[in-house]
């Protein structure tokens, strides 16, 4: 009989040798980059087109969201059907996606099929029109979605507590309204589409088990075009980030509401900061993971809520550490009060070697997980190289993982896990 | 293609290993064949409750994530109407542990009472996160209720009412446990960087001397088939009108189901599917409109739901979608439509199978439903579909005495 009250044995996550694969890089004639991973053994592609468009370089609320939405919704050759039915038609998956410093555009394809897409992405890269009639329909459309979405108290908390770190002004701080999305007109977003996308600065990922001559096709379809570089003027525009003085908010949004969406969050520094890579490890051990003791404590323990976690927000120019949690409605006091707790346990005792290595070791099997396959590994990438890193500051982060002590940790939380720096917010 | 090896314990555990050595890592994937569709109708969110129990503590492991942590493995678990399901991803060398912690919570867990209380507080909040505490959180309830009059498929997998939940015993939780999460009600999955030898092995080494159970008997009350058109009206604190429209479909091993995937997608999957471009883009009644169908193991529900733009009339709105419905039921459509959405299905089953997560979990769901194999026979069948079974079947789904169409109306 095998002894169950035995843990097996295990091999330390410390001792797992983790590398990052590595690109190769092409340049196109243009000047473009094309970062390429080759990796994996199904005939699944994913290629990533990059640009510096995100609305940090709007010059009016929502035009960046809206001018990335709408890319797709027709040319001079084809309109929004024709183009949504030439990507699906191929099974491909087009997506958008429009965040703070960049906005992109993505294609999942099967191998087989890249070279009648490509054409196709061109073309959008080119020629996109933005129809008055298919902007009527998006603004409509987004409105009623907004309507939808301002009755969830997450919703809206997620974005208050932006605003309150960054600024209303700020482009990590602004939400939308319904008049903004009203005040939307076509000449605006044809003029962010002519300087930010069809000449904007730009870099390209492509990852999968790549097919011979996707470099090729890559050149002859994007190699000409305006597209700049994206070191092009690395001009990085950073925003005044002007954070609200009062601190505290409890907010009724729904009369109706049995549950309190709630956030508690503070400003912190950029991924440049020496401190940032050691705050990933004291965010584990505090809320970063389902053994952490937020969750330990708040949803384990005391069972106010399905889940409560902690993160760094991922932001170019400046960070932010955030708590966020949906708790019931009368014990939402009590769990703000936990949050506290365990922030002062931290700056008041060393954490325990056991739980500490469990954190590291966590830390590194996710890492080692999220490493598996090759889009896995372009975002790795996308992630260090957008943020101006690269493998030196991965193989530094798993260095300060394995290795940072009790001592460092608690002068960490001293630092930064002070209740009075923290914004706090209830929206029910 | 995805390989496998398959076998099965003295004890009635079926066991399947598939191996990947691409990847540095392993799934083990446990599932109990069990879901809410077999709980007791006055204690509905059993099922799912339970799965949380199966994180408090086991006979002789008090914590199960702080040794599965410092493995460097994560895990998860769902619970749908007709299944319960569970796995861990973890460095392939730490495979061990995995077995360790899975086989000692199906030898039995701790029971602790602590957990119960805390855990129904769990799930009572995550039921206000979901369904309460969200504009039209509660459409779905009523739809089941509307569909199914027999089928437990008519409560939801979080439960029927809050009530239910606050309710439950340590007793139900023992008797639930020792009824359904036995070694011949489940499957097993490995996938990943192993060997199968090397899963026999610890298979046997840790499973091997878990009692066996008895065959859980499935005898569910089967849904009559429905005779004529229902409707239902409700309002509620919502910003927009919002359309609800079901219709029972085939069980999924029936081919019926395949016909009705393909028919989701071509009403409802992407941009130029045809109810986003006719309703949405060309008429302009509605601000979203998706189509998708519930993958029951049991007859299913094929589902149209959209909000409306405000100013449309519901009966419009209503009769717009008939419309395209009777399009669907009277002309075949054309190649190029059919062709389309095959091969979105075909893409769509490769991008699924990319991950060894993913793998581990539909090999157990085909076992379950038959044979592990149909993994690889599934997009065969798709393949063969013919415009004239899409008509067919389309005829009979949208029949409208097999219709249940819910208005959702606005207060405002």
């Amino acid at each position: 009989m095998v002894n169950r009250t035995i843990a097996p044995k295990i091999k330390d996550a410390v001792e797992f040798e983790l590398k990052l694969p590595p690109y190769r890089k092409h340049t196109l004639r243009n000047g473009v980059e094309v970062f390429a991973i080759d990796l994996g053994s199904l005939d699944t592609l994913m290629i990533n087109w990059v640009f510096y468009a995100g609305n940090c370089y709007e010059e009016k609320n929502l035009v960046a969201a809206a001018a990335n939405s709408l890319i797709k919704n027709g040319t001079s050759k084809h309109n929004a059907f024709a183009i949504n039915e030439h990507f699906e038609y191929y099974g491909s998956y087009f997506n958008r996606s429009s965040n703070h410093e960049t906005a992109d555009l993505t294609l999942h394809c099967l191998s087989k099929h890249v070279s009648e897409l490509l054409p196709m992405v061109s073309e959008i890269l080119t020629d996109s029109v933005y129809p008055e009639e298919e902007l009527s329909i998006y603004k409509k459309n987004k409105q009623q979605h907004l309507q939808v979405s301002l009755k969830k108290s997450e919703f809206v908390a997620s974005r208050l507590i932006d605003a309150y770190l960054f600024g209303k002004e700020h482009p990590y701080g602004r939400y939308s309204s319904l008049e903004d999305y009203a005040g939307l007109e076509r000449r605006e977003l044809q003029d962010y589409y002519r300087k930010y996308y069809q000449q904007g600065r730009c870099l390209i990922f492509v990852a999968g088990k790549l097919p011979p001559g996707i470099l090729e096709e890559l050149e002859k379809n994007f190699g000409s075009l305006p597209l700049r570089p994206h070191q092009d003027e690395a001009a990085v525009i950073n925003h005044p980030i002007v954070p609200a003085t009062q601190k505290k908010y409890t907010i009724q949004n729904d009369p109706n509401g049995v549950q309190g969406s709630i956030r508690i969050a503070r400003n912190f520094p950029n991924r440049h900061h020496p401190d940032f890579q050691k705050m990933q490890v004291l965010n584990n051990v505090f809320g970063g993971f389902f053994g952490s003791r937020l969750m330990d404590n708040i949803r384990e323990d005391k069972g106010y809520t399905y889940g409560i976690y902690s993160y760094l927000m991922n932001g170019k120019q400046e960070s932010a550490l955030m708590i966020s949690t949906e708790a019931g409605k009368e014990v939402a006091p009590a769990t703000i009060e936990e949050v506290y707790k365990e922030m002062q346990l931290l700056r008041e005792e060393p954490i325990e070697e056991e739980e500490l290595q469990m954190a590291r070791n966590y830390m590194i099997g996710t890492i080692l997980g999220d490493l598996d396959g090759p889009f896995q590994v372009a975002g790795r990438w996308k992630n260090l190289l957008l943020n101006g890193l690269d493998e030196r500051y991965f193989y530094e982060s798993i260095r300060v993982a394995k290795t940072i002590g009790p001592a460092e940790l608690q002068e960490l939380a001293n630092k930064y896990l002070v209740a009075e720096d923290f914004f706090e917010l209830t929206v029910i | 293609m995805i390989q496998f090896e398959r076998f099965q314990l003295a004890n009635g555990l079926r066991v399947i290993v598939h191996e990947d050595d691409s990847t540095p890592m392993a799934v083990l994937d446990v599932l109990y064949d069990v879901g809410a569709r077999d709980e007791d109708p006055h204690k509905t969110g059993f099922a799912h409750l339970f799965e949380h129990l199966m994180f408090g503590g086991s006979v002789n492991i008090s914590d199960f994530e702080t040794p599965l942590q410092l493995a460097g493995g994560e895990n998860n678990a769902y619970t749908t109407n007709d299944l319960t399901n569970y796995y861990i991803q973890l460095p392939a060398e730490n495979i061990e542990t995995a077995f360790w912690l899975e086989s000692d919570r199906m030898l039995s867990l701790a029971f602790s009472e602590k957990s119960l209380e805390v855990q129904r507080k769990v799930v009572c909040e995550e039921f206000k996160e979901h369904y309460i505490n969200k504009p039209y959180g509660d459409a779905w309830f009523k739809m089941r209720e509307l569909a199914y009059k027999t089928h437990p498929y008519r409560w939801m997998t979080i439960g029927k009412e809050l009530s239910h939940i606050e309710d439950a015993q340590l007793s139900d939780v023992k008797q639930f446990f020792f009824k359904h999460y036995r070694p011949v009600n489940a499957i097993l999955v490995v996938a990943g960087n192993v060997k199968t030898a090397q899963i026999r092995q610890l298979a046997e080494k840790w499973f091997g001397d878990i009692p066996a159970g008895e065959k859980y008997d499935r005898q569910l009350p089967q849904e009559p088939v429905q005779k004529e058109a229902r409707k239902l009206e409700v309002r509620a604190e919502v910003p927009l009108d919002a359309l609800y429209k079901c219709y029972h479909m085939a069980a999924r091993t029936e081919q019926g189901y395949y016909v009705a995937e393909l028919i989701t997608e071509v009403l409802g999957g992407g941009g130029s599917s045809r109810l986003h471009q006719v309703l949405i883009k060309e008429k302009k009644l509605f601000s979203q409109i998706e189509c998708y169908h519930t993958g029951s193991s049991d007859k299913g529900l094929l589902i149209i739901e959209g909000k409306l733009i405000k100013g449309v009339k519901m009966t419009d709105a209503d009769k717009a979608v008939e419309e395209e419905l009777e399009k669907i039921k009277t002309q075949a459509i054309d190649e190029k439509e059919l062709a389309k959405v095959k091969n979105k299905t075909e893409s769509a089953i490769l991008f699924e199978d990319m991950s060894v997560m993913n793998r581990a979990n539909s090999l157990a769901i085909y076992e379950l439903l038959g044979d592990a194999n149909m993994m690889n026979t599934e997009l065969g069948r798709y393949q063969a579909i013919t415009a004239t079974e899409i008509l067919e079947t389309s005829k009979q789904l949208f029949d409208p005495a097999n219709s249940n169409t819910l208005y959702y109306y606005s207060n405002n």
